[in-house]
């Protein structure tokens, strides 16, 4: 249709606008009906977009129109950002959601596109925190340095634990992985160089010598001092969620999908598994590690509860909530799965069994997730359209 | 260091191993019917032991019968993890038989958390470490300078006539046909006669049953529970029944005494590190399932390619 030019940009404008929308009503809202209100209206828009024949089409054309959403959702996240510049607790959760969806993204590689299990996400997103921590404590690298060395320690670690692994079936990597994160945990508990229970302060953020601890405006306007780790957070989603796109459209994310649609099938082709799962983990692992690494500079310190298996299990039930695959959905669900308790105080102590409730119900009866990850779709757009 | 010591030490591994051995076979039960791993299985030996301690607190209250309740808890135990297990195994592995195995681990993962929570919010004062009641004899047999209670002993022997009994259950009786029939060919089983569903509910509920068994030696044993005991236990037999060989009955008794072994060597040669036994038995995981991948005893039909 190629008349449709217009109504289609219209729509891929429309539909990020209004999540959007959605995210700023439910960081401002203060009543549980309006925050009731906006899940509902949330689970409805899914149900239109995905069952209604309009729905359909709408959808299509953002997944058309991809650039145009894209830049729609930069643009309303700096709508939003500006438009809460002066709460800390708004702009924290933002960050922090940003930063959750940028380790999901990662996970997002090692379990969709490679077909690992990892149930060690959140001892990998600790281990780059304490890793910021220590570099940052005992030496004076540059901070953004401090960032990629948080990834590429997890990475590594990652990898040399998993190596012997990826050369079986998936059980065992998922063994691997828990007792691993049961171990992080335990270690840095009893063993009182990295700070024991208490953990390690970790100094504040400081890119190229400006100090993000101590900004207290920008231009002569008033704003919090969690503005600019909100910004550097959506920044680093942006781009894990980019690099994650050129992947899955690049050669490599083709042969990391065989590996995992049919390893027999990829090694008769010369794709040779192990190496093509590694190179999964080690990427999904140095995204986990660069967004711990933000994570811990932000809050301040970091202690050995945040490696708990509940919080790795919070991390993969964000990554199958929001759909094996699917980045938007992922930044969708990490919004819902981190912001909704804190907003609904009831709900609080009772989350890990609701997610759970949800993950095995979406596991049983929609095993895409709430929104599926779309076919990806190469060459030209106007050969497909034809 | 005298041989007493050493000797309680090899007995305490021991009786820990027999628990450990426990739990495994039911891994490996699940593993060899359904070619499935259910991580829910630490959960459900959770779910057994408070089970046992909620019916022993409340035949206490009625009658002062340490041995009616005792029995009367065991008894609750298994109900529970059979009820459980049989549950988990019917609405969620048996639907996702054809799913990819990522999916069938994060379900009874899932499923798992679903037990843990629903103790830990459910149970009065559930987040904290519950007192198990000691049921059995507290008096200790002594030779020379080794001294072992008999609480101890029963749990011991009880375990191994609980493993040996499994043992005569699938190789001697007609549910233990058709649980390795079904593990050899499903389809052929079927075309036997051998009613698939009812095979695969019945594994479950043996494999549960040994569970509850587990849970509540532990819980006679150390005397406490823990609402988040089982996730360790999970992992420690499920690492268990890997070691020794996935789908074979005799590997995972062999990796329960060999975790056992570990955990005990570490508390022996380094006292002051008892912190990191848990530490070393997870990086014993770590690097066995590197090593040995498939098992020590491999399965021994080689895999379809």
């Amino acid at each position: 249709m190629p008349g449709n030019g217009l109504p289609k940009r219209a729509a891929a404008v429309a539909i990020p606008a209004l999540a959007f929308a959605g995210l700023a009503w439910l960081l401002g809202a203060e009543r549980e009906w309006e925050i009731v209100t906006i899940l509902v209206g949330f689970l409805a828009v899914l149900v239109v977009l995905d069952r209604t024949q309009p729905g359909r089409a709408v959808a299509a054309a953002c997944r058309a129109e991809r650039s145009v959403a894209n830049a729609t959702a930069v643009i309303a996240t700096l709508v939003v950002l500006w438009t809460f510049r002066e709460e800390h607790f708004a702009l924290l959760m933002v960050a922090t959601v940003a930063l959750s969806a940028t380790a999901c993204v990662g996970l997002n590689i090692q379990m969709a596109f490679g077909g690992i299990a990892n149930f060690a996400a959140a001892a990998f997103f600790t281990l780059g925190a304490y890793t910021a921590a220590v570099l940052t404590g005992h030496t004076a690298l540059p901070h953004l340095l401090v960032l990629a060395a948080g990834g590429a320690v997890t990475s590594v670690l990652g990898l040399v634990l998993l190596l012997p692994v990826l050369r079986t079936r998936g059980h065992y990597v998922a063994l691997v992985t828990i007792a691993f994160g049961l171990l992080l945990r335990n270690l840095l508990e009893v063993n009182d160089t990295f700070g024991g229970p208490q953990g390690m302060k970790i100094p504040a953020f400081a890119p190229f010598g400006f100090d993000f601890g101590t900004i207290t405006s920008i231009a002569g306007i008033e704003v919090s001092f969690y503005l600019p780790y909100a910004l550097a957070a959506a920044a680093l989603f942006g781009m894990a969620f980019l690099a994650a796109r050129c992947l899955e459209l690049s050669w490599i994310g083709i042969a990391i999908d065989a590996v995992r649609t049919d390893p027999i099938a990829a090694s008769t082709f010369g794709l040779s598994p192990a190496r093509w799962k590694a190179t999964a983990f080690l990427i999904g692992n140095a995204m986990i590690g660069v967004a711990g690494a933000l994570y811990g500079m932000m809050n301040g310190f970091v202690n050995p509860n945040g490696a708990g298996f509940g919080e790795s299990l919070t991390l993969i039930s964000i990554v199958v909530l929001g759909g094996l695959g699917n980045l938007w959905g992922t930044v969708a669900a990490s919004a819902v799965v981190l912001a909704l308790p804190e907003k609904l105080q009831p709900i609080q102590e009772y989350r890990l069994l609701i997610f759970a409730a949800v993950v095995i119900a979406i596991l049983r009866f929609r095993p895409g997730g709430l929104l599926p990850r779309p076919l990806r779709v190469l060459g030209s757009r106007d050969g497909v359209e034809a | 260091m005298d041989i007493g010591f050493l000797a309680q030490h090899l007995f305490n591994g021991l009786m820990l191993g027999v628990i450990y051995a426990m739990i495994a076979l039911g891994f490996s039960l699940f593993f060899g019917v359904l070619d499935v791993i259910k991580f829910s299985h630490g959960d459900v030996v959770t779910l057994g032991a408070f089970a046992a301690l909620g019916a022993i607190a409340f035949v206490g209250s009625v009658v002062p019968l340490p041995g009616l309740a005792l029995v009367l808890g065991l008894l609750a135990a298994i109900a529970a993890s059979m009820a459980a297990g049989m549950v988990i195994g019917g609405t969620l592995v048996l639907p996702l038989r054809n799913a990819p195995p990522v999916n069938v681990l994060l379900i009874t993962l899932m499923a798992g958390t679903i037990l843990r929570e629903a103790i830990r919010l459910g149970v009065p004062n559930g987040g904290n470490p519950k007192p198990f009641p000691a049921l059995l004899p507290d008096r200790r047999i002594e030779i020379g300078s080794f001294s072992v209670g008999i609480d101890s002993v029963t749990i011991l022997l009880a375990g191994l006539a609980v493993v040996v009994a499994t043992h005569h259950l699938v190789t001697r009786t007609r549910l233990g046909l058709a649980i390795r029939a079904v593990a050899q060919d499903p389809e052929v089983a079927c075309l036997s006669g051998i009613d698939f569903r009812r095979t695969v509910l019945g594994t479950f509920a043996l494999g549960s049953a040994l569970a509850a068994v587990a849970g509540c030696m532990l819980g006679l044993y150390y005397r406490e529970i823990n609402f988040s005991m089982g996730l360790v236990l999970g992992v420690i037999g499920f690492a268990a029944a890997v070691v020794g060989g996935l789908g074979s009955l005799l590997g995972p008794i062999l990796g329960g005494f060999l975790f056992a072994g570990v955990q005990t060597l570490v508390t022996i040669t380094v006292p002051s590190a008892s912190a990191y036994k848990d530490v070393a038995a997870f990086a014993v995981v770590i690097a066995l399932i590197g090593l040995f991948p498939t098992g020590l005893i491999s399965e021994r039909a080689s895999e379809r390619v």
